[in-house]
């Protein structure tokens, strides 16, 4: 058992090497400009919420001064391959514009060898800027914040039954949800792989890490009798590896599934991409799957049995090593298909995205109920919700995470069990 | 030769510096909760992110030093009360959760661009802005120096079999004081006292011959006080946790229903421990941004995992588990960064690269060292068999 | 009831039994009735677990300087009542009617740790013994009032260290008494089940408590030790101090109280003397079970005619339990 830990480790210290071997290869999309190792690309598509704005002249301007000119197409896309790493200036030229629109005119990218980099300019027109009312606003924010909140709520699931069925917190649940991403990015966007295909495989894949760890980790490791605190420190050493395991093979830059920029819909004031349309569509299925299965089917009930109370589950004749691992495998699998839905919807996935995840994770199955599946789902909508309202309700921007704690420290002191949690047995 | 001799003096130099002194103070905080109490505070670095901030933005905008310590304090310990009044009623892992994430706000929050006037926002505030007051207290004189003029290179002329024997002797020393420690006792009477304390001036003088590492003078001051800072908690915990308070303490640990059934206020006294470590916290704090600037990205969550895995090294809940720990921490992450850059061909591993391979290092170090010894160099297996 | 019955105050003690006897016969054999000198008084306390009600206590008194035996079946709620009125949890009713007093003070709102300071010290059913601290420092923890259990006296040795020699004597004299000094320095989570049952009632008596609480303090604890255990409750009762205990061994309870209380499926059923509850066909039903007189180890009983005897009684019952169904 304790060669399944070392192999683990061996695992864990060769990945980046193995990546490595994997390197980053050039990308092939059907933008005209063509990133590779010693170029990268700067794109994007001009538009107001009433179309796309063709012939509008852009400048761009690298750290030195030097500037590049580019004019959008019928589309409203333009893009640039530049020969240098770094800071960039990407300046609309005002007087190219139509009249009666409203922008901030520039907007500052890092580029990249390798990859296409989006800029992406906020066009308003006038009256779209003087009419878009508080009103809409806050529509526009609720359905980003169910999105925020449905992808949060298939990671948190994940976490509280976890939780749940072994009482561990896990704080590498949040690298899990990288994990898909990267994945994601590394399937798709560097393999090539078309998006469903890539997506199911990145579920799979972690899915089966899920599996391994609890295979190679957390069971002998259960078995070898290690305190609940232990293991949780555990997971903190394998949250601290991860990380710098994405940083290895990724370096510290933010990395996309697909290159081109996305499709967006328009629902009277809402506007939203289709990925999020599709993402949200899959997320309510998938947690509806899991919902049903929770209540409905054999194991569901074992999962359930095994939360409430392990000792007397196993009395009762179930395999909760079974459930366990099976615990393992659907939470690892929901935290990559949230991963990679993630750097889908907000464009791109970091090494660090996990950090931020990890702390709405956190408060949403600390807000449901330590441990209770649904309550983790319930949480983990109000956080998304209060995430994103919040900056609309008047809470300067940078503090919207603030909202987030301020929210589950007021709940702890008045019910400190969750809202859909139970209080526990002493004596 | 000549390869081992620079990465062991870059080892050293870690080891001595003062931001390792910092976050032995902050370990030394960490161990009251972890340790001790039993807490699993998760935001350690918060509490040194806001004594530095509280001590740098008070000098930075005209204020005298010491009302910038104070303020460091007072920042650290209102943020414990917040803290734990919602959570230490509560089971451990909830703590854990709002600290963890109250620790990220904080550093969001200093991030701002709202608060560039007072934080620096992302950019952080230079320590050239707040230094200067410390620095004019300094009876270090000017200049540049050695610590101890004499040195290896005095020997023999620095040949290799020298330092060799000088390695073997330090390695030697060094576990002679860990066994003194393990065993316990080292302290007690003043003849085991003089013999510990003799041994800790041997070992620190060979070092210094074996690393002649000259430095200017401010920043001899700097290391001084840090260190000095180091020891003088040390003692504090000391005398701590020898108490009934301590036995206390250590009784919540254990079992806090059991402590409550005998009529000792639980939530007091772990708001207690909650407040002094983290005002341990603010101090490691205040000394971490004396040598350098406040940036809250470096004050992040990765900072706290070092503080645990520094305490586990070292040995929860023993009183110089966390000196020990934060040296051989720093230590040795600079050991592995520089093996890994001087014997690994750049084509395999970039020199960016083994900075972060020196942290994977570390997160699988953590795992095993929880695992395989969770009572790490100083600790007993028997008390620490550690559950909340 | 005879109010100017001599009602012996709790210096002098309840040490002889014929006053004893004499006091309890004055009280009503019956749920909830009024005691003249109660230390405890509970009223209205519920307790639910999601639909289940472990714990539905209408009025019950305890009688100071008395030892008390609380017994029912298991799940009846004893530990959960324990926990409610120690401060453990919190009443369903809490705020609606639920009330409780010790010794004329109110607890409705007291932490667990106040409850134990103002007098009340429990035990647990499942040991909590501080198993990664030694058994001395486990019994030390237990003294009150200790100078140096404040943060800032801590630092300074001379402040507590004679208090600190005055508890450990009077933690080496328990020891003595529980048979644990032999094991002064040992880690407790060494000691045996047995031991810690001893080590935990040892722990709560150095608080010097009013009433102690103990949830089944004799499982597990060898005849001979039950014995002398048994000797030294009668001796603190002897001193003043009150007694609450939950047994499920009929001949401890038989032996030692003074007051027996019956709970069921959360309920007070019955209170009286030993003697008169045990034989109450309600608390037999409910608990006791036909047989509770007959020593079942008994080798006595294993002759055909005895076991036929029971193998018809039991078959009787069963049918009378299919018909009420
Ligand atoms: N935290 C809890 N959650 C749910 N049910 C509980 C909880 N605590 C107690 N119960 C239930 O309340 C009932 C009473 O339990 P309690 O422990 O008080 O019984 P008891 O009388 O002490 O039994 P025993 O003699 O076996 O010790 C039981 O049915 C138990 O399952
Ligand atoms: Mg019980």
């Amino acid at each position: 058992m304790p060669r399944g830990v070392a192999g683990l480790v061996l695992a864990l210290l060769l990945a980046p090497v193995l990546a490595l071997m994997s390197s980053t290869a050039a990308h092939a999309v059907d933008t005209l400009c063509l990133p590779d190792a010693t170029h990268g690309c700067l794109a994007g598509t001009l538009r107001t919420e009433d179309g796309v704005l063709p012939d509008v002249t852009i400048t761009v301007t690298d750290e030195a001064g030097a500037a590049q000119e580019v004019v959008t197409s019928e589309t409203g896309k333009w893009n640039l391959r530049v020969d240098k790493e770094g800071p960039y200036t990407v300046k609309i030229d005002e007087s190219t514009l139509p009249k009666d629109l409203v922008t901030d005119g520039e907007v500052k990218v890092t580029s990249k060898f390798g990859v296409t980099i989006p800029a992406l300019i906020t066009i308003r027109t006038e009256n779209y800027s003087a009419t878009t009312s508080k009103f809409d606003e806050l529509l526009q924010s609720s359905v980003n914040g169910l999105r925020l909140g449905l992808l949060l709520a298939l990671a948190s699931v994940g976490l509280s039954l976890i939780y749940g069925t072994t009482g561990l917190s896990n704080f590498a649940h949040a690298e899990q949800v990288t994990l898909g991403g990267m994945l994601g990015y590394y399937l798709i966007n560097v393999h090539g792989l078309g998006l469903w295909v890539g997506g199911v495989l990145v579920v799979i894949l972690c899915a089966f890490s899920g599996w391994l760890q609890d295979r190679v980790l957390w069971q002998p490791l259960r078995r070898r009798g290690l305190g609940l605190t232990q293991l949780m420190i555990v997971t903190i050493g394998l949250s601290l590896a991860l990380q710098y395991v994405y940083q290895y093979t990724v370096g510290a830059r933010t990395v996309r599934v697909v290159q081109d920029n996305p499709e967006v819909s328009e629902f009277g004031p809402i506007t939203i991409t289709n990925q999020s349309i599709v993402a949200m569509v899959i997320s309510v299925v998938v947690l509806a799957a899991v919902g049903y299965a929770l209540l409905r089917t054999r194991i569901g009930r074992a999962t359930r049995a095994v939360s409430d109370n392990p000792a007397l589950a196993a009395a009762s004749g179930i395999d909760t090593d079974k459930v366990i691992r099976l615990v393992w495998t659907v939470a690892m699998g929901l935290a990559g298909l949230s991963g990679i839905l993630y750097a889908l919807v907000t464009n791109g996935i970091k090494w660090d995205t996990g950090l931020q995840i990890l702390l709405l994770l956190f408060a949403a199955v600390t807000l449901g109920g330590l441990g209770t599946a649904f309550g983790a789902l319930v949480g983990a909508l109000i956080i998304g919700l209060v995430v994103e309202l919040s900056p609309v309700l008047g809470m300067p921007g940078d503090f919207k995470y603030a909202t987030a704690l301020l929210i589950l420290i007021l709940l702890l002191l008045v019910r400190p069990q969750g809202l859909l949690g139970k209080p526990q047995r002493i004596g | 030769m000549d390869n081992i001799q620079y990465i062991l003096n870059g080892m050293v130099r870690e080891a001595l510096s003062p931001q390792t002194a910092a976050v032995a103070i902050a370990v030394i905080g960490l161990n009251i909760h972890f340790g001790f109490t039993g807490l699993l505070n998760m935001g350690q670095s918060a509490f040194m992110l806001l004594g530095a901030y509280g001590f740098a933005i008070s000098i930075w905008h005209g204020l005298p030093m010491i009302l910038g310590i104070l303020f460091g304090f007072g920042a650290a310990f209102i943020f414990a009360l917040i803290l734990g009044a919602p959570t230490l009623k509560l089971r451990g892992d909830y703590l854990a959760i709002v600290t963890i994430s109250a620790a990220e706000i904080i550093r969001y929050v200093g991030r701002s661009a709202l608060l560039v006037d007072f934080t620096g926002s992302a950019q952080g505030i230079p320590g050239s802005k707040y230094t200067t007051a410390f620095d004019n207290l300094s009876f270090f004189g000017n200049g540049s120096f050695t610590l101890i003029p004499f040195n290896y290179r005095d020997v023999a002329d620095g040949a290799a079999w020298v330092r060799v024997i000088g390695w073997i002797l330090v390695v030697a020393v060094i576990t002679l004081i860990v066994l003194r420690l393990r065993r316990g006792g080292a302290f007690e009477g003043i003849a085991q006292a003089a013999l510990t304390a003799l041994m800790f001036v041997v070992g620190i003088f060979l070092i210094f011959f074996l690393f002649p590492v000259p430095y200017l003078s401010s920043e001899w001051w700097v290391r001084f006080v840090a260190w000095a800072l180091v020891f003088a908690c040390t003692a504090v915990v000391f005398l701590l946790v020898r108490s009934p308070w301590g036995r206390a303490l250590r009784g919540i640990r254990e079992d806090e229903d059991a402590i409550r059934s005998l009529g000792k206020n639980v939530f007091a006294i772990k708001m207690q421990a909650l407040v002094i470590g983290g005002l341990f916290g603010a101090l490691g704090g205040m000394v971490y941004v004396l040598s350098s600037s406040v940036q809250p990205d470096s004050m992040g969550r990765s900072l706290t995992f070092f503080c645990y895995t520094a305490l586990l090294l070292g040995g929860a809940a023993t009183i110089f588990g966390p000196v020990l720990g934060s040296v051989l921490f720093f230590a040795g992450r600079i050991g592995i960064k520089y093996i890994a850059a001087t014997y690994v061909p750049d084509s395999v591993m970039s020199g960016q690269q083994t900075e972060q391979f020196s942290y994977i290092v570390v997160g699988v170090a953590l795992m095993l060292l929880v695992i395989f010894r969770p009572q790490g160099i100083l600790g007993n297996k028997r008390e620490l068999r550690f559950n909340v | 009831m005879s109010d100017q019955m001599a009602q012996p105050t709790a210096a002098s003690g309840m040490a002889d039994p014929a006053a004893r006897r004499a006091l309890t016969g004055g009280f009503a054999p019956e749920p909830g009735s009024a005691k003249p000198d109660p230390i405890l008084v509970v009223d209205n306390i519920v307790r639910q677990f999601g639909g289940m009600t472990a714990v539905d206590v209408g009025h019950l008194e305890v009688q100071r300087g008395l030892i008390t035996a609380l017994i029912g079946p298991n799940g009846a709620g004893k530990t959960t009542f324990f926990n409610l009125i120690t401060g453990f949890d919190r009443p369903t009713t809490a705020g609606k009617g639920a009330h409780w007093a010790f010794d004329g003070r109110t607890l409705d709102k007291t932490s667990a740790s106040s409850v134990a300071r103002a007098g009340m010290v429990r035990t647990f059913q499942l040991t909590k013994a501080l198993s990664a601290m030694t058994v001395i420092e486990n019994m030390m923890l237990g003294a009150q009032d200790q100078a140096g259990e404040n943060l800032f006296k801590s630092m300074f040795r001379g402040t507590w260290a004679k208090q600190e020699r005055e508890i450990e004597a009077k933690a080496d004299e328990l020891l003595g008494r529980f048979k644990l000094y032999e094991k002064k320095h040992d880690y407790a989570g060494s000691l045996s089940g047995g031991q810690r049952k001893l080590l935990e009632m040892a722990r709560a008596l150095m608080s010097d408590p009013k009433m102690i609480m103990l949830d089944e303090p004799m499982a597990g604890v060898n005849p001979a030790l039950t014995q002398s255990l048994l000797g030294h409750v009668q001796s603190l009762r002897d001193e003043g101090m009150t007694v609450l205990f939950v047994e499920h061994d009929m001949h401890v309870v038989r032996h030692i109280s003074d007051w027996v209380a019956v709970m069921a499926e959360g309920k007070l059923v019955a209170e009286g003397p030993a003697d008169t509850v045990m034989s109450d066909q309600a608390v037999i039903d409910a608990y006791l079970g036909a047989h509770h007189d007959t020593d079942l180890g008994d080798d006595a009983l294993l002759t055909d005619e005895a076991i036929e005897e029971l193998e018809e009684e039991v078959a009787a019952e069963r049918e009378a339990e299919e018909e009420t169904k």
